[in-house]
């Protein structure tokens, strides 16, 4: 499978992402914000960082890019597109996931290897891993703290739309330690932690990182 | 010119974390008393011609869509 990992002035994880998209078995294609090309990918990746120098809002600048509009037009489809960090923030800006990402509630950037909790399994980028299945992955965010309205959180309980839960400490304040989530559909998965830095035992907290990168090449092959 | 003010601000149920870290230095400062600070942001907008109900419709929708996230922040819009 191609998948498009999109770079904004500013992103940080994109390299770090198409790395982690080729050990997943996939194809990587660098994706350029100016553009209004998909490249015929069949999946897309927003990495992390701090698109736009975050200016006015996290991810609200990078929400209007040239490439956003493919990319929000080809989700509308069901393509399978995966926000991590900056790219859950941009996405929530794009009304394609409910709720925002505000700054962290003890208002320092935290940078540390997270215990989470899988909860949704039937993504396409969560498939390799079990309902309940605790993983640790890096967890690096100054503005990470999930919010919406209550009737929201619910909706999203509800519907076993929270994709990932924080285990242990809650490092951000999100509420209801809702670590990332999806679109009805479940093809359009925003997270605050770092899989991509999870893929390699060399570095980092060890590979559990690596199902959301494996999960699309399963489903293609299923 | 036509000037617009948009005054943006979190939303009162939303955890201000930047307000709070103003409020807890005030004390420090010798100012006494303060109980609450919230942090929003003001944009000054000037548009061609004359203020019209059009451009002023305008401004709106821009707050509505860039200035401000409706999820998280409330906003104002006057004719500076």
């Amino acid at each position: 499978m191609k998948i498009g990992v999109v770079t904004f002035p500013g992103s940080l994880d994109d390299v770090d992402a198409r790395r982690a998209v080729t050990f997943g078995g996939n194809e990587a294609v660098a994706l350029w914000h100016g553009d209004h090309d998909l490249q015929g990918v069949d999946a897309v990746v927003l990495p992390g960082g701090f698109s736009y120098g975050d200016y006015l809002r996290c991810g609200a600048i990078s929400r209007f890019a040239p490439v956003m509009t493919e990319v929000i037009e080809a989700a509308a489809k069901g393509m399978p597109v995966l926000g991590i960090c900056n790219g859950f923030q941009i996405l929530c800006e794009s009304h394609l996931l409910p709720g925002a990402l505000i700054r962290n509630d003890h208002r320092k950037f935290n940078c540390v290897d997270q215990r989470l909790r899988i909860e949704r399994v039937d993504t396409p980028w969560t498939s390799a891993y079990t309902a309940g299945q605790e993983v640790t992955i890096v967890l690096k965010n100054g503005e990470g703290g999930y919010v919406a309205d209550e009737a929201t959180l619910d909706m999203l309980e509800g519907e076993g739309r929270v994709v990932a839960r924080y285990l242990d400490d809650n490092p951000n304040g999100s509420l209801r330690d809702i670590a990332g989530i999806s679109n009805e559909r479940g093809n359009v998965v925003g997270l605050m932690p770092h899989p991509e830095h999870a893929v390699e035992a060399l570095c980092g907290p060890g590979t559990d990182g690596l199902g959301f990168f494996t999960s699309l090449a399963a489903a293609t092959f299923a | 010119m036509a000037r617009y003010v948009v005054d943006v601000m979190p939303k009162p149920e939303i955890l201000d974390p930047q307000g709070k870290a103003v409020l807890r230095a005030l004390p420090r400062l010798g100012f006494a008393g303060v109980v609450e600070v919230r942090q929003g942001k003001r944009f000054e907008v000037e548009i061609e011609g004359d203020a019209t109900p059009e451009s002023l419709a305008e401004v709106q929708q821009m707050a509505e869509t860039l200035l401000s996230n409706p999820v998280i922040e409330d906003f104002e819009v006057r004719t500076a």
